[in-house]
């Protein structure tokens, strides 16, 4: 009489031992995968932000579709044949392609460094020259950001007003002015 | 003697307070509403100054109004009254190294906050100054059309309302239907306000806008998520003013303003001046600040800078 019970208080009190055990095991697992840190540490240890895909021309990308037939070219020259549209007016005469594009890894940029770095990544090598735009833009002040003023953001990648071969910020039609007061109807 | 007091306990005489009595009681009794006008319009009536409505009164206003609102404009409006968050206080930041003057920011404005589009009201006015003359409000241009924008020569500023924290449209309205919220927004309440328009006269920013018409809102245009004290549709006859786009920041998290969200060139800054880590603070810290008309003492948190 007593042991069963006994038995019928254990069996509902084991249950929710075991679900509870379960809980805080499964909330501890899950932990990190709850609370992204806003800004992911990169394998290099450099702060990657929310952004959208690079603008690309469409069907240019991945480089290597057609770079891998060709075999790499490092003498600095004036493309004749391919990319003939691409004007640079971005410190000309002292620069070229593969200062920015990697030459082993045609889908690649690479930094200063030698380190190679996806396009999506590009702000951190416009950020080797204009440190301090880099500077503002990781802060939110330099450039447009949007999304949640006291949540997450979203940010633009520099090329994404920039044409990195022609960075000038080219200029816009404007919207129409105000009606002036006189002519607006009695 | 003894007579006259006989003559007047039995003499019927309007006194000339009894007389202004009944004039009160039925000029009163004019000026409600009566006859076929629907509940609404009484409830309107009697309807109490924002500051002084208890949960359920407004509760039941905000009922009122998205139900007046769902049926003029045929679609579901919500209305809300959301209160100042916790620990805030809204800043702007605006640079004009950056601002090209594409007036994309008044229309994105305009949408969002349901001006009128006839006759047109914009809450945003951007100002076209010549880069020798500097900030010269007398030379300023606000109806300039060229092809493209910037025009060699040329800044743009552009003016909204500054949201200041020694704000003098507020001081002047004679029936307090215009404050500055915790969170320093300086609101108006549409129902409240009488339309003297003392404020517009008051502000040294021209940031006030009166309702001459009735609004003219296209119900495909109007924006359904509204706030009692931002941009639900307006009556006419009332003053009305840029907000911060107090129905999307009020909240966790909470979007950014129509105007940051639309500018191209990310120009327009905003954040909360309380959190050392914002946006705005960052730019005040290091950038160098411009505030307009600083000389009037009417401390603006809306500060222009120049990022370069």
């Amino acid at each position: 009489m007593n042991r069963e019970r006994l038995r019928r208080a254990f069996v509902p009190a084991a249950a929710v031992l075991a679900l509870f055990l379960a809980s805080s095991w499964g909330t501890a697992a899950e932990h990190p995968k709850e609370h992204p840190p806003a800004n992911r540490n990169g394998a290099q240890g450099h702060p990657q932000y929310a952004v959208p895909t690079p603008p690309f021309t469409p069907g240019i990308f991945p480089c290597s579709e057609c770079h891998k037939e060709m075999t790499p070219n490092p003498k600095r020259r004036e493309l004749k044949d391919e990319h003939t549209n691409i004007v640079l007016n971005h410190a000309q005469g002292q620069r070229w392609c593969l200062d920015c594009h990697d030459i082993s890894n045609r889908d690649k940029l690479h930094l200063v460094s030698g380190e190679k770095l996806g396009f999506e990544e590009s702000y951190r090598l416009c950020g080797q020259c204009h440190g301090d735009k880099y500077r503002d833009w990781k802060v939110g002040v330099h450039g447009k950001r949007t999304g949640m003023w006291n949540g997450e953001k979203q940010y633009l990648l520099c090329v994404h007003c920039h044409n990195p071969h022609d960075p000038r910020f080219k200029p816009l039609v404007p919207l129409p002015p105000p009606a002036r007061p006189e002519s607006l109807k009695k | 003697m003894p007579n006259e007091k006989v003559r007047d306990a039995h003499v019927h005489r309007m006194s000339r307070r009894k007389m202004m009595r009944g004039v009160g009681a039925v000029l009163g009794a004019m000026a409600i509403p009566g006859g076929d006008a629907s509940a609404s319009v009484w409830e309107a009536f009697f309807q109490k100054n924002f500051r002084e409505m208890s949960k359920s009164e407004l509760d039941k206003v905000l009922a009122r109004l998205e139900k007046e609102y769902g049926e003029k404009y045929k679609k579901a409006v919500k209305v809300r009254a959301t209160p100042p968050l916790e620990g805030v206080l809204y800043g702007y930041g605006l640079d004009l190294s950056r601002c090209i003057g594409c007036r994309r920011c008044v229309y994105a404005c305009v949408g969002e906050n349901n001006q009128s589009r006839d006759p047109q009201i914009h809450w945003i006015k951007v100002l076209q100054l010549n880069k020798e003359r500097g900030v010269d409000l007398e030379e300023a241009e606000q109806y300039y059309n060229p092809a493209r924008v910037p025009e060699k020569g040329h800044f743009y500023m552009p003016v909204q309302c500054q949201q200041c924290e020694n704000p003098p449209c507020t001081k002047v309205c004679p029936v307090q239907a215009t404050w500055t919220e915790r969170d320093g927004i300086t609101v108006v309440d549409y129902n409240w306000c009488i339309g003297c328009r003392y404020c517009m006269a008051a502000c040294p920013y021209g940031a006030r806008h009166f309702n001459w018409k009735k609004p003219g809102l296209p119900a495909a245009e109007m924006n359904p998520e509204t706030h009692y004290l931002g941009n639900r549709p307006r009556p006419v006859g009332v003053v009305e003013k840029c907000t911060f786009c107090i129905q999307r920041v009020r909240s966790t998290p909470g979007r950014y303003t129509a105007c940051v969200e639309i500018c191209p060139v990310g120009a327009r800054k905003f954040g909360n001046l309380l959190d050392p880590e914002s946006e705005i603070r960052y730019l005040i810290e290091n950038k160098r600040v411009f505030i307009l008309k600083e000389d009037l003492n009417t401390r603006p948190k809306f500060y222009y800078f120049y990022a370069t």
